[in-house]
Parts: C-alpha cells; sequence; structure tokens
C-alpha cells in the first residue's frame, strides 16, 4: 500500500502530472500505432496500384464535397455476407493513395470500395440525377445539377499537393496533368500517354456529352475505376491471413 | 496521511484533508465495480494469450488459438460452398431446362437465383424485378429476347447489346426520323398507340397502319406480337420499355434508344447463370 499511497505527491504537482499523463499517453501512442508504420503485415505490398488519374482526383474531390462518405463506406470487411456481396475484401494497400481515406464508417447505402466496372457509366449517370428511377426504394438525392457543372480543377496543383504528402506522382505525370484531365473524357483524344502513365484507366465520355468536361464525368470516372486496380489473380490471400 | 482517522457520523474513514473544518471522506469503491474491473484486466490478459495482440519487431504475437478473420472468411465462404455442392455439381452437369424437372433443385435454384439477383441484377430490373424505364420487367408475360427458360438463360449469359462477348443479343431499330417526314412518324406512333388501346387520333390510322405493314412488320410481327428472334419487343400489348402514349412511341420511332445489359456467363460462372434464369423464369412469366 505503500506506493499507492503517494498519489498525492502527484497531485499535488502540476508539472509532474503533465508529465506523467504525457509519458502514459505516449506509451500507449507507441503500442499501438507505431508498430503499423514498420510491421510488415500492415504494409502488404499488391500489384497494380497506382496513383489516381487527374480526372479520378478531381471525381474523388467532388464526392468528399458531396459528403457522399457520409452515407457510403469502402471498406469492405472479411465476413462472407460483405465478400459475397461487395467482392473481395478491402487491402490496406488499396487506400495506400488516398489523403484521406474514404473507408467511412456508416453504410446507409451500399458500401462503394468495389462499385468500378460493375455498371455502365449510362446507368451511373441517370442513378446520380435520379436513384428513384431506378431504385424506387432509395433515399439517395438528385445530383443532377453534377452533369450541368463544368470541371474547375487545377489539376496540376493537385497532383503536386498530393506529391507533396508521399504520392508518386511522376514529374511526367505533373507536367501533363491538366492534358490528362481533358483527355480521359474526350472520345478523340490520343490515350498512348494516359494509358501508358496510369494503367487500367477507364476511357472515353462518361456523362452522355462529349463535347463538355463536367463534374459528371470526373465523378463517373472516379466511381469506375474504385476497387478495379489491385490484380487479385497474382494476390496470395493465404500468405495474408492475419 | 498515515493517520487513519474515522469520521464520527458515517463511521467512513477520511482522507484527512481538512477545509475550513469540512472534512473528506474516502468512501471505497462498491465491490461489485472493483470486482468487476480487476476482471475486464484478468480477461484482458487472457485475451492477449488467446488471440493476436502484441506488436512486437517482426510481428504481432500470433495468439494460441490462431485466430485470423481473413482465414476464417474462407472458411466460412468453402462451407458454405461445400453445403451447397451437392445442388451446384447437379445443376452444372445438366442443362438449364432439366433443372426445371426437378423439384428439389428448382427451389434450391430459385432460392441462389434470388440472392444472385439482389446482388447483381436488382439495381437495374428493380428489387422486386419490376423493372424501370429502360429496363425491362421480367414479372410480366412479354419477353423481348424470348421468355423460355432456354432463352431466358442465353440472354443473361450472353448479354444484350455487349460489346465484350461475341455470342451477345445484337438487334437495333433504325432511326426512322432520318428518313421519314415527321407527319409519318406521327401517323404511325398513333397507329401503334390504337393497338394496345392507347390515347391515339383516329384521323392518322389509316396511313399508320400502311406505314407499319410496310416497314415495322418485317421485325414487330405481322399482328406487332413481337419476333423474339430479332430482339424486336411486341407492340401490342401496352407494355412499353421506353413509355407508351404518342409522344413516346413517336421519340421512339424517330431515334431508338437501345438498352445494354452485361454478360454474366463469364463473371458469375454457369450454375450461377443457371440459377439466375431458373429465378427469372419463375417470376411469373416464364414460358
Amino acid at each position: 500500500m505503500g506506493l499507492l499511497d503517494k498519489h498525492g505527491v502527484i497531485e499535488r504537482n502540476a508539472t509532474l502530472l503533465l508529465v506523467a499523463g504525457l509519458v502514459t499517453v505516449s506509451i500507449g501512442g507507441i503500442v499501438e500505432i507505431a508498430p503499423l508504420f514498420y510491421l510488415e503485415n500492415t504494409i502488404e505490398e499488391v500489384e497494380g496500384m497506382r496513383p489516381y488519374t487527374p480526372l479520378e482526383l478531381a471525381g474523388r474531390n467532388i464526392y468528399i464535397r458531396e459528403g457522399c462518405y457520409n452515407c457510403h463506406s469502402q471498406m469492405i470487411r472479411p465476413f462472407r455476407d460483405e465478400v459475397e456481396r461487395y467482392g473481395h475484401y478491402s487491402l490496406a494497400a488499396e487506400s495506400m493513395y488516398d489523403h484521406p481515406f474514404q473507408w467511412g464508417s456508416k453504410r446507409t447505402g451500399p458500401d462503394l470500395a468495389r462499385v468500378g466496372d460493375r455498371y455502365s457509366n449510362e446507368w451511373h449517370v441517370q442513378h446520380l440525377k435520379d436513384p428513384q428511377s431506378l431504385v424506387p426504394e432509395s433515399v439517395m438525392p438528385s445530383y443532377s445539377f453534377l452533369a450541368e457543372a463544368d470541371l474547375g480543377f487545377r489539376a496540376q496543383d493537385h497532383l503536386v499537393a498530393n506529391q507533396r504528402v508521399g504520392v508518386p506522382y511522376t514529374q511526367e505525370m505533373v507536367d501533363n496533368a491538366d492534358a490528362d484531365l481533358k483527355a480521359q473524357a474526350d472520345p478523340d483524344a490520343d490515350w498512348d500517354g494516359l494509358e501508358a502513365r496510369y494503367p487500367k484507366a477507364v476511357l472515353g465520355d462518361f456523362d452522355g456529352d462529349p463535347t463538355r468536361l463536367t463534374e459528371m464525368d470526373a465523378l463517373v470516372a472516379y466511381m469506375q475505376m474504385l476497387g478495379t486496380l489491385v490484380d487479385f489473380s497474382s494476390y496470395d490471400a493465404q500468405a495474408n491471413y492475419r | 496521511m498515515s493517520k487513519k482517522e474515522i469520521d464520527e457520523i458515517s463511521g467512513v474513514e477520511t482522507t484527512g484533508h481538512e477545509w475550513d473544518g469540512i472534512k473528506e471522506l474516502n468512501t471505497p469503491m462498491p465491490r461489485w465495480w472493483l470486482w468487476t474491473f480487476y476482471g475486464t484486466i484478468v480477461w484482458a490478459v487472457i485475451y492477449c494469450i488467446l488471440y493476436p495482440a502484441i506488436p512486437l519487431i517482426n510481428g504481432a504475437t500470433p495468439g494460441i488459438l490462431g485466430y485470423s478473420s481473413r482465414a476464417e472468411l474462407a472458411q466460412n465462404v468453402a462451407a458454405a460452398d461445400e453445403a451447397k455442392q451437392e445442388f451446384v455439381s447437379q445443376i452444372n452437369d445438366m442443362e438449364v431446362g432439366a433443372v426445371l424437372d426437378n423439384s428439389d433443385l428448382t427451389r434450391f435454384a430459385v432460392a441462389g437465383g434470388e440472392s444472385a439477383y439482389k446482388v447483381y441484377c436488382s439495381q437495374c430490373h428493380g428489387a422486386g424485378a419490376e423493372g424501370a424505364v429502360g429496363f425491362p420487367n421480367l414479372n410480366d408475360d412479354e419477353w423481348i429476347w424470348g421468355g423460355t427458360i432456354d432463352e431466358i438463360y442465353a440472354t443473361i449469359s450472353h448479354g444484350v447489346r455487349y460489346e465484350a462477348d461475341d455470342d451477345t443479343r445484337v438487334g437495333e431499330m433504325p432511326a426512322f426520323g432520318e428518313f421519314w417526314e415527321r407527319d409519318q412518324v406521327r401517323a404511325t406512333a398513333h397507329y401503334v398507340a390504337s393497338l394496345s388501346g392507347d390515347e391515339h387520333d383516329e384521323a392518322y390510322l389509316e396511313e399508320g397502319k400502311t406505314l407499319f405493314e410496310e416497314n415495322c412488320t418485317a421485325c414487330h410481327g405481322e399482328d406487332a406480337g413481337g419476333i423474339a428472334e430479332l430482339g424486336a419487343p411486341s407492340l401490342n400489348d401496352a407494355i412499353w420499355l421506353y413509355g407508351g402514349g404518342v409522344e413516346a412511341i413517336s421519340a421512339q420511332i424517330n431515334n431508338p434508344q437501345h438498352g445494354a445489359m452485361p454478360a454474366w456467363q463469364e463473371r458469375l460462372g454457369d450454375a450461377t447463370v443457371k440459377q439466375l434464369a431458373v429465378y427469372v423464369h419463375s417470376l411469373g412469366g416464364g414460358q
């Protein structure tokens, strides 16, 4: 009991209390957070991840701006019901270029981690304009204004900003950012450079109006790549059990 | 502090602190609370031993149960697959039509098909298969590409106007707006509306009938009942994919919209597609 009775010493000395508090919190931080940065099984590497194309990045910003994350998660948990509905469970590496990640914890609508390549562009556009025309029981609001809004996105600046927080955009990607932004949704563009820089990028007009680059183009381009990058044929699930 | 002092009124030990004659009682925690608290500490230790817990240099302690959420998932999926295996392998080995002859298999296929339908089909065809503008209703007995079990199976397998599949269903109606006068479009639309008893203007019927017989019957049939081989829908049953009424029909004659559906054979596998076909066939309109 002798030591326990000494708590009065800490309680009477504000500086000592502060230092002791800091030490206690640091232990928690060191044990819980620090290992995530060096443990191999939290930084599993996968084939196929690449930074977002400028248009996808613009779409991602609209996704965040419109608060899509309030109702849609992007995180498929390793449970049978989720895997059978949404596809392969999410890997940490799949959000490695997300600043911030969009995992979310609230599903009023379905998870979107693997919505890419699941529906046609036309479906997405109609669904964003008038969700109830396709899913009568849906409570999602209409986002028809996206098709009317010209996309204003300073692609180069956004790429540089992402570069500064560690996304491996090359100088070539940054230099071509503004051109790539326009080219991805333009059916008449020369896509060779874009495809080489961003493999698996979904190309072509997204919003049904090839003459304009709208926010709808950007958001649908982002939707169509979600969860499609990782090549699961080369992913060894058993080696990554945890 | 070292000297214990008992409060006279409550009989509880005091902390020894005193402010203006007021003393602080040192009431102990309730025992049940204290023991619950100790219990959680003991449980934490046990949990750390059983399950993955403490991070070390090269990884976390694995725990003596060897638990892994991903391995558990793999087991659950394998167990579910095995439970279905008896039926799935039978369905795999037979023609889709033969499934309907076996009531056990049909029951299984309808349930399996329904769950696949909810994941992959409901977004366009509706949770109750009621369809939407541009997406056919699957409960009625109008079938654009045929309503027999084999035709439904073929449509689901290869899709409609789905370029990536060589065997996909293809059918295209010409845009009559490009070579017809507006009056001709209008007259035909009124005639087509009349076939289903929709509102129409009698004055157009004669011209519309002539135009229809000369231009439309080759695909939509002499009686406008549709020809499934060509994907030409029936026009006399008041079921409209892109809306009824003279306006919507005119628009469709002028510049027809053509819906598309993905091919599912490669994506879902044969057994699931067969189950889907049986489910869709069971919805009420299967022929």
